[in-house]
């Protein structure tokens, strides 16, 4: 029997399976978040969390609303100063993944979350970069997770806030003393993972009833198929109930009815 | 030492037209209550320095406080946009407003070199990202030992550092106590700070590792009870996510913030 599942919930479901309990993880807020607490909740139990406030290995109950609730200090192992977690947890090598949303991404995995437009005459100016360009770099790997859609998936982005593969797919290529980069992109609709020789995204695995045509009809480029397109597996009924009393504590902390 | 000043006597005495200012906090103990002195004093062409500029920094934008803005984040966390920041940027209301814009670890670095009283910081930063392309601030320098490409900006040293924190005591000792962010630093790198608390004590209560800021590291204390809502003080109240939210409504539309800042910032002043 099939569950019924939205395909938001496809998406964190699918991000949180890609986490594992000897992971270090550094948590971006919105889907991100709500796919890391899932991991921690069902599969995961012992993946350490760390948001850029500051917070190691948070535990919170609720989902919180910016990287700096309370709730991430009050449940954290502990919690240190703002350059401290930039410049030795980050920068120092021991995180294992950075887990990033965006605004827009490209076929190099590139992600932009400054602006539409010109820089100097921007159409839409976006909050900016925050910790992204450097967690990107740092972290042994990142796993990006965002909506389907062809305003967000672009054949290049307006600019590269934070760094893919860079606009030619090489920009990692003999650097030294980085992380390997985006190893996996989740959205609603499918998982695109870079080529292992042009680093540019292709399609491993469509979500469950999402056709080739959704997903190319959503694709602001022409984008490419794995010769093998696997089908992500459903969510469990217990995943589903986890992700919903979760969403539903959050909901109701943040309405203030707590 | 540091002396005791009411806000108003700390804002004016210590935050000139034109000074280059950091209200820092970091996403917890925000010194709103700084920055609504500072918007009723009507300071003009400060530059504003600030990691996350949050509400504060709209409110200030909008009241037409800046002339340029220095950041790695401008969002309304979890919300979306700052509506008056971007109506400044992108429309120049209600003046025009210089950007210069940096990502987390930059800023932190740039703190941090300012609090140490060196020129730059150095770190494994900006590969690959368009930032250095719109920011003249940031260069990149051969590791003298290694070879490594590293990027390179300059020390942050404000006139003035604001903050909030939870206590001081009689002398000026200061307690920051849970997310404690950028917050000494900013202190440390300034050259005259106003620290605003929740309230004065006889005994800070600090642990042996706790973070205190020794008074005779900071300008003025200023004793300000609720004076980083609606961003929180740990162990006194909570985030006011509510307002947060509805910020995005009342930011939106230049009339209905211009009522907001004359019924919430102008008229109510302070006690």
């Amino acid at each position: 029997m099939s569950l019924e599942f939205t395909s938001s919930e496809m998406m964190s479901v699918t991000a949180a399976r890609a986490l594992n309990n000897s992971m270090t993880c550094f948590v971006g807020i919105g889907v991100p978040s709500e796919a890391s607490n899932l991991a921690r909740l069902t599969h995961a139990p012992d993946v350490t969390l760390i948001y850029e406030s500051g917070t190691l290995q948070t535990k919170p109950d609720v989902l919180p609303l910016s990287i700096g609730d309370g709730e991430l200090c009050e449940s954290a192992l502990t919690t240190v100063s703002v350059p401290e977690m930039f410049r030795y947890w980050l920068q120092g090598g021991h995180i294992s993944v950075g887990f990033l949303g965006t605004a827009q991404i490209d076929r190099y995995a590139n992600l932009n979350t400054t602006l539409i437009g010109d820089y100097r005459e921007p159409k839409v100016r976006l909050p900016g970069g925050g910790g992204a360009p450097e967690i990107a770099t740092n972290a042994q790997e990142v796993f990006v997770t965002v909506k389907h859609s062809k305003r967000t998936f672009v054949k290049d982005v307006d600019f590269v806030t934070t760094v893919g593969f860079g606009r030619d797919g090489k920009a990692r290529d003999n650097v030294p003393n980085i992380g390997q980069g985006p190893t996996v992109v989740i959205t609603d609709l499918c998982i695109l993972k870079p080529d292992p020789e042009t680093k540019e995204l292709v399609v491993t695995s469509l979500h469950p009833s999402v056709t080739r045509k959704d997903v190319i009809d959503a694709t602001g480029w022409n984008v490419r198929f794995a010769d093998d397109v696997k089908t992500t597996p459903e969510p469990t009924a217990r995943e589903l109930k986890v992700l919903r009393d979760l969403k539903a504590r959050t909901h109701a902390h943040h309405a203030g009815q707590q | 030492m540091a002396e005791f000043l009411s806000l108003q006597e700390a804002v004016s005495r210590h935050i000139s037209n034109g000074d280059t200012v950091c209200l820092e906090g970091f996403t917890h103990l925000i010194p709103f209550a700084a920055g609504h002195e500072v918007i009723r004093q009507g300071k003009r062409d400060l530059t504003l320095i600030r990691m996350t500029p949050d509400l504060v920094y709209d409110q200030m934008i909008g009241a037409g406080c800046a002339k340029k803005l220095i950041f790695s984040w401008g969002g309304n966390p979890g919300v979306g946009s700052l509506h008056r920041l971007r109506d400044a940027v992108e429309k120049s209301w209600p003046n025009k407003l210089e950007i210069l814009e940096h990502s987390h670890a930059a800023m932190a670095c740039a703190y941090e070199a300012g609090a140490a009283g060196l020129p730059l910081a150095v770190m494994r930063g900006y590969i690959g990202s368009d930032l250095p392309k719109v920011n003249d601030q940031i260069k990149f320098i051969e590791c003298p030992f290694t070879g490594e490409r590293l990027a390179a900006v300059p020390a942050i040293r404000p006139d003035v550092g604001v903050i909030h924190a939870q206590r001081a005591d009689h002398k000026g000792n200061v307690l920051v106590e849970g997310i404690i962010g950028i917050q000494k630093e900013v202190v440390l790198a300034a050259k005259r700070s106003i620290v605003t608390v929740e309230e004065i004590v006889d005994d800070l209560g600090a642990g042996v590792n706790a973070c205190v800021i020794p008074s005779w590291a900071i300008t003025a204390i200023v004793e300000a009870p609720g004076g980083a809502s609606p961003s929180y003080a740990l162990g006194y109240y909570d985030r006011d996510n509510a307002f947060y939210k509805e910020w995005d409504t009342i930011a939106r539309d230049r009339d209905t913030f211009t009522a907001w800042l004359n019924d919430n910032v102008f008229e109510k002043g302070v006690a």
